[in-house]
């Protein structure tokens, strides 16, 4: 099977999957749970609870499959049904609050610790033995950190020690959100600590795995026969080894784009950012499993997503990829 | 054609136990290997080490008291309990948990990688698939959901089995990469042709040829497991009723020991989660270097200096890349 078919098969499986698996979440509760859940919600309306139940499938007309079809055509319209907590918001809504606040915390952190990491990875490879190199043993001690406990140590001092940033929510009481200074001000002091939890503990990632690929393409051939032909040694780091080393880097920044949305839950949860991951995190202990499943669809599908852009970056960008046959 | 030769069953190389061979590990794979050992044996003899029940309230005490000749490392705000035996007895259950994992995730990824490389053909298709399907699920929010699930009183075994179920494709698709280039060796040809059966090919052939490559995919496994169930347990989502360093921080965070200035209180665990999570990573730098001997530190070599060696034509194995949390 050429590589193209195999591929766009394993994307279509992949989206079904995902979609079966958040079909399934409410349904896969033990049914005395749905029950004392739907009791616990007095406050219904009437039409609310119908619709919850269908949600559950606890009082479901017709079959499982007949519900999966309803859910399936409800999707295709692009509706997301309604949450339990947050009624009458509907959850497409509700995401479309959250989501503009994890992209642009996490998807700043990541460009950032993406560009830092790769040029110090390109550097520690460079200078092999040099101080940057020999001090990758003390990153590796970031990567291994669970980071929520990284991000209480830099709570502990930039916030509580030396009152530098503030730690909770995204932006300071009292605030309505919009597009004036004032605002706009408080948030990006908000995110300022978040953003250095994400920068130090995924950066190490991006360095170590550039300079480890930078080391196996410094030994080529063709590295040596620039550098035999006398060109500069930047010119031989950046133009030559560099651009090659950085193929499986670039994918990997393809697919973290992807896990953005996903959003750091722990960090979010530390610091009650209020976005993507947090709101899961809530949605999830509150019970409320429209927004739940919302999230999660959301979530698979930007992961879906990445990937292909991943597939398309070492398509574009590595032509020996063009002939591959295998995964 | 088709005169069958006879041939002489030929012993297969099979890796050879070289002398010496804790020695010639890696300086990083000897350290990490010796943390693991010990927080292993912690594992082992903590709760009997342990001063105090984890769970004793010392009386009259109210707040959190800083490490004292009494307390080694402080005790906590809620009633004055030791920190030293919460640890003693947390750092089991953590260590436990992500063995528990590694172990199962490996079999899985193992038998799936396996039986998809050397197989080949639609069964090759299939189980790609799953294992490709698997890998670009978002693992930590399915964790939260599935894990919300469980009763809060349900122990290890449903965190265990989640965080299995959900972290052994890597592994499977990296060990069948490996299995693909391994098929086509002459040492499995000739026990094809000496009429080996192919389970036994499998278990006695190629099994023990990646053996390097499993053991990479587990120690990679059990620190997913120690970083997950720590992030989980911290965020109250997995079982907080026993000990371990993910429910020391929990119960640390829910008491506000960062407000109260109680440092003892969640820098122990936390450093302890660290440290236990770098033995792991430079156990497995220390596979990455024995697999590709570029990696291995033969000290100063710039590029624009002019000792070279000519590059060796060994086979590079695509980095792993730890999957973020």
């Amino acid at each position: 099977m050429p590589f193209i078919v195999r591929r766009l098969g394993f994307y279509v499986v992949a989206a079904w999957v995902a979609i079966t698996v958040t079909f399934f979440i409410p349904r896969a509760l033990p049914g005395n749970a749905v029950t004392s859940m739907l009791g616990s919600m007095q406050n219904l309306q009437p039409q609310a609870l119908h619709a919850l139940e269908v949600e559950f499938g606890s009082h479901a007309k017709g079959s499982l499959i007949h519900q999966y079809f309803v859910y399936l055509g409800n999707l295709l319209h692009g509706n997301l049904g309604t949450s339990t907590v947050y009624q009458p918001a509907s959850v497409a809504s509700i995401l479309e609050q959250k989501v503009p606040w994890t992209l642009a915390l996490v998807g700043t952190a990541t460009v950032i610790a993406f560009v830092l990491g790769t040029l110090l990875g390109v550097l520690a490879a460079w200078r092999r033995g040099g101080w940057l190199d020999r001090s990758l043993p003390g990153f590796t001690f970031l990567q291994a950190t669970p980071y929520f406990f990284l991000a209480l140590l830099i709570i502990e001092l930039f916030s509580l020690t030396w009152h530098l940033f503030p730690f909770a929510s995204g932006f300071a009481l009292g605030l309505t959100p919009g597009w004036n200074w004032t605002f706009i001000s408080s948030a990006i002091d908000h995110s300022v600590l978040p953003a250095l939890t994400i920068v130090i503990t995924s950066m190490a990632g991006w360095m170590l795995q550039m300079r480890n690929v930078m080391i196996t393409t410094i030994g080529e051939d063709y590295v040596l026969a620039a550098q035999a032909k006398g060109l500069s040694s930047r010119r031989v780091v950046f133009t030559y080894a560099a651009r090659n080393a950085i193929i499986p880097n670039i994918a990997g920044f393809a697919l973290a784009i992807g896990f953005v949305i996903a959003g750091a839950i722990v960090m979010e949860i530390v610091f009650s950012y209020p976005g993507v991951g947090l709101l899961l995190f809530n949605s999830v202990t509150s019970n409320d499993y429209p927004l739940v499943q919302g999230i999660f669809l959301v979530i698979s599908f930007a992961v879906l997503l990445a990937c292909l852009l991943a597939d398309l970056v070492y398509v574009v960008a590595d032509p020996r990829a063009r002939r591959r046959t295998a995964y | 054609m088709a005169v069958s030769v006879p041939l002489r069953p030929i012993v297969a190389a099979a890796p050879v136990a070289r002398r010496g061979f804790l020695r010639s590990l890696p300086l990083k794979a000897k350290i990490g290997g010796s943390i693991l050992g010990f927080y292993v044996l912690m594992a082992i003899i903590g709760p009997t080490l342990a001063p105090y029940n984890p769970n004793t309230l010392t009386t009259g005490v109210d707040a959190a008291s800083a490490p004292s000749i009494h307390h080694l490392l402080g005790t906590t705000a809620i009633g004055g309990q030791d920190v030293l035996s919460q640890l003693l007895v947390g750092m089991g259950s953590t260590v436990e948990l992500g063995l528990l994992v590694g172990a199962i995730a490996t079999i899985l990824a193992v038998g799936v990688g396996v039986t998809a490389g050397f197989l080949g053909g639609y069964v090759d298709e299939v189980l790609s698939l799953i294992t490709n399907v698997f890998l670009v699920l978002p693992a930590l929010p399915l964790l939260i959901v599935l894990l919300g699930y469980f009763p809060a009183s349900s122990g290890q075994l449903p965190v265990a089995i989640v965080l299995s179920a959900l972290g052994w494709a890597w592994g499977a698709r990296v060990i069948r990469a490996q299995t693909l280039t391994l098929r086509n060796r002459d040492f499995i040809a000739a026990a094809r042709e000496s009429g080996e059966r192919t389970w036994r090919i499998v278990l006695f052939e190629i099994v023990p040829n990646e053996i390097s490559l499993i053991a990479a995919s587990f120690v990679g496994t059990v620190l997913y497991a120690i970083l997950s169930s720590v992030a989980l347990a911290f965020i109250g989502v997995s079982s907080f009723s026993g000990w371990s360093l993910g429910t020391m921080l929990y119960w640390a965070q829910s008491q506000n020991a960062l407000v109260i200035g109680a440092w003892w209180w969640w820098v122990t665990p936390g450093v302890a989660a660290a440290v236990l999570g770098m033995s792991l990573v430079l156990l497995n730098f220390g596979f990455d270097e024995m697999g590709n001997p570029r990696l291995r530190d033969t000290g100063r070599r710039k590029i624009r200096g002019r000792a070279w060696r000519p590059s060796d034509p060994t086979p590079v194995v695509p980095l792993v890349n730890e999957a973020s949390l």
